[in-house]
């Protein structure tokens, strides 16, 4: 690109920018309130839908002029919906589950009388005197939010948000730079790939740079499908954008006209939000020919995957564009080389393209003094489970499990009537292993995880308790990689099943004494032998739980015990007669098979012929009572008193 | 083409440079257990994880079927961790496969007997779980029947009939466990478009697609 050409792309950008900056200041910084909504899956999920419409209606009946916009996913999914309310004289304040009611209370209180309603506040987004700020809660203080930084700020849907907050200014800079420059700043960057493997990715840019082909692809991967993770979800919906950026980045320093956003169906909104962002970034000179005035040229299209686990191994995902079955091939070549169609072909997770804008902005220096030696940057993690605040956290590298589970994500919840205590943290999905509590001063990096047994994985974190046990653990991941294998190579298509049917015996009491053994070897060979990545890790919540909770594999095989008391095959309810509240019939009505019946003095007690052990009757029973508990192994439960026949 | 020599298991042997690593094994006489290679195909499909072998070099037991020869590679079959992936891999096969062999009609002619054999291992297995499928037999088509429960999943067949006779009757269907040959919808091979040339048969490593009149 010579001199002139950079001077007319610079140009044409500052008079987009320009009406970007113009636009944002009319709707968040001008006299009128606004008022932000998480319209994401997990805000709608919760009731964004209506909290928006009640605002609109409301402002509406008090004729109140203000600005209701959609925005993305804050990660604070125990929270949701949330809602932010600028108004022009005050900092901006954040609301946590809002419900149509409260909007409209939100409206008269806030906006016409101006009262903040202090006991709805979350936080208060800035400091300032009168309510608490987010700077005093972990959540918010403990997180380096660089990817998720405008995730929950601008309407996913309005290139302009985007813009206005610096969006773009790292692909315009990169066109200011030769394309080896940029990859160079990349590399000098560290930033490693965030879709599992952790491959060097500017190294990976350079391969595919390399390639001699005229024809290059790009792919940006979002075929997320781990169990328990949402953070590629939540990004897509989030701010669509930040990925096209970094894809045209990508493309740009690698030289590809092509790419693919390869995202699974069952994402539609993310599919919608995509679509949007490409047609609007086309729409102003971002995407398709000439790029802004120059000769470059890019575009992208959007492939729905049709949901299946492998495709997001890169090699199988290229077949799948392709029009094949998703089945992986053998590597090498690398899609680097010989990717899409044969073609040099970049793959990316969407996690590692969202950090691409930053770094080109903020520089290769900037990124690498967050996290650690061998990873840098910040880790993206969707955190689930026996956990008080589950969502979307994103730390720098090297911040300890630890201060994610107990300190930003506050810990485990209470049992009804106790505590429960830590047991174990699933990490990286049915890849990764379950890290005992030893471990949990682990830094959160590539390396440190491999140590116990795990994997950075794409993000997923499953907090367990000590009502979760390991052997169903194991089994429940099992079932998922066996289900998902793409039924190739015989190492995963029969391995992952034979490790399933043990686990299943195991869990039923039919295991024998030297499956645990035959576990460990065949997960081993499964590891050695597989022929991709899916089946290579899936042995590892096998293993790992095996390591560390070797005991509960024990107590199944050798007592029928479950320690968990979670197997349902091996444990039996009962009501402690001392506890059970005479008066109280609540665990009758919950009882879907009708086996709870009346005893002597009005007592409840359970027919462990009828009873499925569903756990409903456990449910209900009122806290203050706490009268049914459970017994391992089931034949050790106390007889239930004798039934009395109701008079006629 | 370079002429290079290598070393397998002591055995000098002469190779033209970038051939997979299996061919020139078989080709001297060096037997590797294998199932899914086909010397016709360009892309081995290194499915059946058999033909592992180890190399000079290398941290782990590599396929043999996917490894182009060097000048100078230095190669051993019988290691014994290479014989421990060969040795799991056979059973998890055998886990899923009736073996009756008395009664097949591909009886001292199939491939999991010869691999069986060069292990001096049993056919029948007793470490695994018998997870065999138990599906109906398709004998639908006039030429030869189709056993589901015998296939190994070579994908062989698929091949042969997609790539070199360009007919494409056969596919995979469903996946993992549940993975099977089929025609297209599932239909009975009797009925689906077939043109009889027979290479599906004469490719399958196993008794699972059979000539009749070579049933017993």
């Amino acid at each position: 690109m010579n001199r002139g050409t950079k001077t007319a792309v610079l140009q044409n950008f500052a008079a987009i920018k320009g009406r970007a900056l113009e636009a944002w200041q009319r709707s968040r910084e001008g006299e009128d309130p606004c008022i932000l909504i998480g319209t994401a899956t997990c805000g709608l999920a919760a009731g964004a839908l209506e909290v928006f419409k009640a605002f609109e209606e409301a402002a509406a009946a008090k004729n109140v002029r203000v600005h209701v916009i959609p925005v993305g996913c804050m990660g604070h999914c125990y929270a949701e919906p949330l809602v932010v309310i600028r108004k022009p004289d005050f900092v901006p304040v954040l609301y946590g589950k809002v419900t149509p009611t409260m909007a409209g209370t939100l409206v008269k209180q806030c906006l016409v009388e101006n009262n903040f309603v202090p006991e709805l506040v979350l936080a208060a987004l800035e400091e300032n005197e009168f309510l608490p700020s987010i700077a005093d809660f972990p959540r918010f203080a403990r997180e380096s939010r660089l990817i998720l930084r405008n995730a929950g700020m601008i309407n996913p849907e309005e290139i302009m948000d985007y813009i206005a907050c610096g969006g773009y200014d790292g692909f315009v800079r990169a066109m200011q730079m030769a394309p080896e420059e940029v990859i160079d700043v990349v590399r000098r960057s560290g930033l490693r790939g965030l879709g599992g493997a952790g491959y060097p990715t500017g190294k990976k840019w350079e391969i595919c740079r390399n390639g001699s082909a005229a024809l290059k692809y790009v792919i940006c991967n979002a075929d997320e499908g781990d169990p328990g993770s949402f953070s590629d979800r939540a990004l897509i919906e989030s701010n669509p954008h930040l990925l096209l950026e970094g894809i045209l980045i990508a493309a740009y320093a690698v030289g590809a006209q092509s790419g693919y956003f390869y995202v699974r169906n069952e994402y539609p909104l993310a599919v919608k939000r995509m679509r949007t962002a490409i047609r609007q970034a086309r729409e102003i000179g971002l995407l398709g020919g000439e790029i802004l005035g120059s000769d470059v040229c890019f575009d992208l299209t959007v492939f729905e995957g049709s949901g299946a686990f492998v495709c997001g191994e890169e090699t199988a995902l290229i077949r799948s564009i392709e029009g094949e079955r998703g089945m992986p091939r053998h590597r090498p070549p690398y899609p680097a080389t010989v990717g899409l169609k044969g073609a040099p072909t970049l793959i990316d997770n969407v996690k590692t393209m969202a950090h691409v804008p930053g770094i080109v902005t903020g520089g290769a220096d900037e990124f690498a003094s967050i996290g650690t030696g061998s990873s840098k940057g910040t880790a993206v993690f969707a955190v689930a489970g026996k956990i008080n605040n589950a969502g979307l956290v994103e730390v720098a590298m090297g911040t300890p499990l630890k201060e994610v589970v107990f300190e930003i994500c506050g810990g485990i919840p209470r049992g009804k009537s106790k505590a429960k205590a830590f047991k174990a943290i699933q990490i990286g999905g049915p890849s990764g292993g379950c890290i005992p509590e030893q471990f949990l001063d682990t830094p959160i990096d590539f390396d440190s995880l491999q140590e116990p047994g795990a994997m950075m994985g794409s993000g997923g974190m499953v907090v367990l308790d000590e009502d979760d046990c390991m052997v169903e653990v194991a089994r429940y991941f099992l079932d998922f990689t066996q289900k998902e294998s793409c039924g190739k190579c015989t190492f995963c298509r029969v391995g992952t099943r034979q490790l399933l049917t043990i686990l299943e015996d195991i869990t039923k009491g039919v295991g024998r004494s030297e499956d645990i053994d035959l576990l460990v070897e065949l997960s081993e060979d499964i590891k050695g032998g597989a022929l991709c990545g899916l089946g290579k890790t899936a042995p590892n919540p096998v293993l790992t739980t095996i390591k560390y909770f070797r005991h509960e594999y024990e107590a199944h095989i050798a007592r029928k015990c479950c320690p968990a008391m979670m197997c349902r095959d091996l444990i039996a309810y009962y009501i402690v007669p001392e506890k059970c509240e005479r008066s109280c019939d609540v665990c009758v009505g919950s009882c879907p098979t009708e086996a709870i019946y009346t005893a002597k003095h009005r007592i409840k007690a359970i027919d462990q012929e009828k009873c499925v052990k569903c756990a409903a009757c456990m449910e209900v029973c009122p806290p203050e009572y706490d009268a049914i508990v459970k017994f391992s192994p089931a034949d050790t439960v106390p007889p239930a008193p004798p039934r009395i026949e109701e008079k006629e | 083409m370079k002429t290079i020599t290598l070393t397998i298991d002591e055995k000098t042997v002469e190779a033209t440079e970038g051939e997979m690593l299996l061919w020139v094994a078989l080709d001297n006489d060096i037997y590797i257990p294998n199932l899914c290679a086909l010397k016709a195909r360009p892309l081995p499909d290194a499915n059946c994880r058999l033909c592992w072998v180890d190399i000079e070099g290398r941290s782990a037991p590599v396929t043999a079927c996917n490894e182009p020869v060097y000048n100078g590679m230095v190669v051993k079959t019988g290691t014994e961790r290479v014989v421990r992936l060969q040795q799991t891999a056979l059973e998890l096969i055998l886990s899923t496969h009736p073996v009756d062999c008395g009664r097949c009609g591909k009886n001292k002619r199939c491939e999991l007997q010869k691999i069986a054999r060069h292990l001096r291992t049993k056919l029948k297995q007793k470490r695994l779980r018998d997870i065999s499928k138990r599906l109906p037999i398709d004998s639908s088509h006039s030429l030869f029947s189709y056993d589901p429960n015998k296939c190994v999943l070579c994908g062989r067949c698929i091949w042969v009939c997609k790539e070199e006779q360009k007919v494409g009757t056969l596919h995979f269907a469903y996946r993992g466990f549940a993975m099977v040959v089929t025609a297209f919808g599932g239909a009975p091979l009797g009925e689906a478009d077939c043109t009889m040339c027979g290479r599906c048969v004469e490719v399958c490593p196993v008794g699972s697609l059979i000539f009749k009149n070579a049933e017993k």
